[in-house]
């Protein structure tokens, strides 16, 4: 279908470490341009693994990942760095920022390197990401200084500095409390909502599974059950 | 790749831990200092001993030497035109010292775009007569004005002075070790006798010093009048031509070309003096060896602290990976940090090198054998800072390199699932 942005074509992946073990056993699924996705399993079912593969930080699997139309098997790193950069935006559990850098710095680093814009423009369009988010006070802070929601928020800004076509996060309210998983995931329905933004979310919360449009269930390294989702 | 950003990258992970930086530009800031310290010392000490001998020997020396002639009779008969004649107890020949033609010879040599200048001598062997004994010497009749302009005679005088030779008549300037023996001092009266039995009276005008004691307990010098005089010899009488060039090395070949121009003998100053170079160039491996062992040294430093950094910086890696930057762009931050110690080191090495090496330049330094130095010598050659510099960059950078390859291959899945 044109729409799609994602696919995963029957993905197999082994761990050798301690002994041959199975952790994706054929993936297959595809997303759509404007999808908020979910994917939900129990603990160690393979979702991160898959989610890795996915970004193309892993290389080291079977069968096919596209992006764009695009396959990713045999591409050199050089390639698949400059596909995360412009296409992906990464939110992990434990928000790594760089505490060497500000906020603000932070936000545009992706974008620099992008090299899209200008230096000047980069900047204004990390503000303004910062302000969607509600913390463009916090720009000039520096980054080890914010608090547990508010790091998310700002690698939740940097993931969108380069108007990505996909946004994946691997548990990323998974470290936070009740409050900013709140509102963490009410960010991410606004970026659904407003932006149209495409999502793909490991998580293990059921609730928030609950209030996106669709939900892919994995079971020891497979798609057991997808639901699609009307509310949200 | 986009060095501003890659640079301004570099810089913040610098920042953040300028103190172990700090330490690594330190080790390479102190190896580039002893470097250019040892070698500046090291060079102005070779130049001071070189000079001992170098500014005081000719470029080129002409002369007749003493040799059996090169045609003898039995050669010319024609007889024997195909034979190989056997002389036994063949005794050098009658040749004569003197050059001839020594006036043209010395007005071409100075019109020759490639002589510095020209001094011509003459060598007379007398006795110093000190009441009963007779003490050997030579006299050495020169040109004073082209002695102190060509070898620096000006400088080893030690007391009066060298224009005094042409001033005053029938004067002499004796070597201080000849002098002592002689218990001669300046104003005084010497008697000698000349090897042919004549007797002359000189006024000591000065004393020189060369450094080489067995020197100043024989020689003296007096002007090129005075000597012929001696020697009862015309005005004309000139037994030794000593030339200085611009460039030394064109020395071997002018004197061959001199040599067959003027009909004369010429030694070139390297023939007569090969073996100091080979002192010059044993001491300038020595420093360059400390010095490079000191940068390597350094360059283990950096090594370790990049290392270091590498490690600590694992999730700042991995989160640059994960947002988009590619390997080679990891590897090119840690070569800039590598690259910007090893600047920043290597300046601040050459300026507190040339700091020590003005300190080592005010040390006083006096010894008999040399008056003119006051001071340790220096040189102050701007080579040893290009080289320092270089040498700085070039440890840096493959004390880096190995670091910044190992950090462009830090796999980011593994950082990012290992918390
Ligand atoms: N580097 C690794 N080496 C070996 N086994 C691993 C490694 N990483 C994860 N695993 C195993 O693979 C399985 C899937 O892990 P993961 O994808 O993290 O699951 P989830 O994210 O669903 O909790 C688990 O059993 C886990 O123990
Ligand atoms: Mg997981």
């Amino acid at each position: 279908m044109e729409n799609t942005i994602l696919a995963a074509v029957n993905i197999v992946k082994y761990f050798y470490d301690p002994v041959k073990v199975k952790v994706l056993n054929g993936v297959n699924f595809s997303i759509h341009r404007g999808d908020f996705v979910s994917i939900v399993g129990k603990s160690g079912c393979g979702k991160s693994s898959l989610l890795y593969v996915l970004s193309t930080m892993d290389t080291d699997y079977e069968g096919d990942v596209l992006i764009d139309g695009i396959s990713m098997q045999q591409k050199k790193e050089p390639y698949l760095a400059k596909i995360r950069n412009e296409k992906i935006g990464f939110v992990f559990q434990f928000h790594y920022l760089l505490n060497e850098f500000t906020v603000l710095k932070n936000v545009m680093l992706p974008g620099l390197k992008l090299h899209k814009y200008s230096e000047k423009e980069v900047e204004a369009r990390a503000y303004d990401k910062l302000k969607t988010l509600g913390i463009a006070d916090l720009a000039l802070k520096n980054a080890a200084r914010l608090s547990g929601g508010e790091k998310q928020r700002v690698a939740i800004a940097r993931a969108l500095i380069n108007d990505p076509d996909i946004i994946m996060g691997d548990e990323p309210t998974g470290n936070l409390d009740k409050k900013n998983s709140e509102l963490v995931f009410d960010i991410f329905k606004q970026l659904s909502h407003e932006l149209n933004q495409t999502m793909l979310i490991v998580t293990h919360d059921p609730d928030f599974a609950a209030k996106t449009n669709r939900i892919i269930r994995m079971e020891d390294g497979k798609i057991v059950n997808e639901e699609k989702n009307l509310v949200g | 790749m986009n060095l501003k950003l890659i640079i301004n990258i570099a810089q913040s992970l610098l920042v953040a831990r300028w103190r172990q930086t700090l330490v690594a530009a330190v080790g390479v800031t102190f190896g580039i200092t002893m470097f250019i310290a040892l070698l500046s010392f090291m060079s102005g000490l070779n130049d001071l001993l070189d000079g001992l001998v170098v500014n005081r020997t000719p470029h080129i020396r002409l002369y007749n030497d003493i040799r059996p002639r090169r045609h003898q009779p039995v050669t010319l008969w024609p007889a024997y035109q195909n034979t190989y004649p056997m002389i036994s107890s063949l005794k050098s020949g009658n040749i004569r010292q003197e050059i001839y033609n020594s006036g043209p010879i010395i007005q071409a040599l100075q019109q020759n775009k490639a002589v510095l200048g020209v001094a011509p001598t003459i060598t007379a062997q007398v006795f110093f007569n000190d009441g009963t004994v007779d003490i050997n010497g030579v006299i050495n009749g020169i040109d004073v004005k082209a002695e102190t302009k060509l070898f620096h005679f000006d400088d080893y005088i030690v007391a009066g002075k060298a224009t005094d030779l042409n001033t005053v008549p029938n004067s002499i300037i004796l070597g201080i070790a000849l002098a002592q023996k002689l218990v001669a001092n300046v104003g005084d009266i010497v008697q000698i006798t000349t090897s042919t039995g004549a007797i002359f009276q000189l006024k000591v005008v000065g004393f020189f010093q060369s450094g080489l004691q067995d020197f100043d307990k024989a020689q003296s010098y007096a002007s090129i009048n005075t000597t012929q005089k001696i020697l009862g010899k015309s005005s004309l009488y000139i037994t030794d031509i000593r030339v200085k060039l611009y460039d030394i090395n064109q020395a071997p070949a002018l004197a061959k070309s001199f040599a067959r121009i003027y009909g004369v003998d010429a030694e070139d100053i390297q023939t007569a003096n090969s073996q100091f170079e080979t002192g010059s160039f044993v001491r300038s491996l020595i420093s360059y060896a400390v010095g490079i062992t000191l940068l390597i040294v350094a360059g283990f430093g950096i090594y370790n602290i990049l290392n270091m950094m590498i490690y600590e910086k694992m999730d700042t890696i991995a989160i640059l990976k994960a947002t988009g930057f590619a390997g080679r762009d990891v590897k090119a931050v840690f070569l800039v940090i590598a690259i910007a110690i090893g600047l920043f080191g290597g300046i601040t090495g050459l300026i507190s090198g040339f700091g020590l090496s003005v300190v080592i330049n005010h040390i006083p330094f006096h010894t008999a054998a040399l008056p003119t130095v006051k001071t340790y010598p220096i040189n102050y050659n701007p080579l040893f800072y290009f080289i320092g510099i270089s040498f700085s960059l070039i440890t840096t950078y493959l004390a880096g390199w190995l670091p910044a390859r190992k950090a462009s291959k830090i796999d980011p899945v593994i950082i990012i699932r290992g918390k």
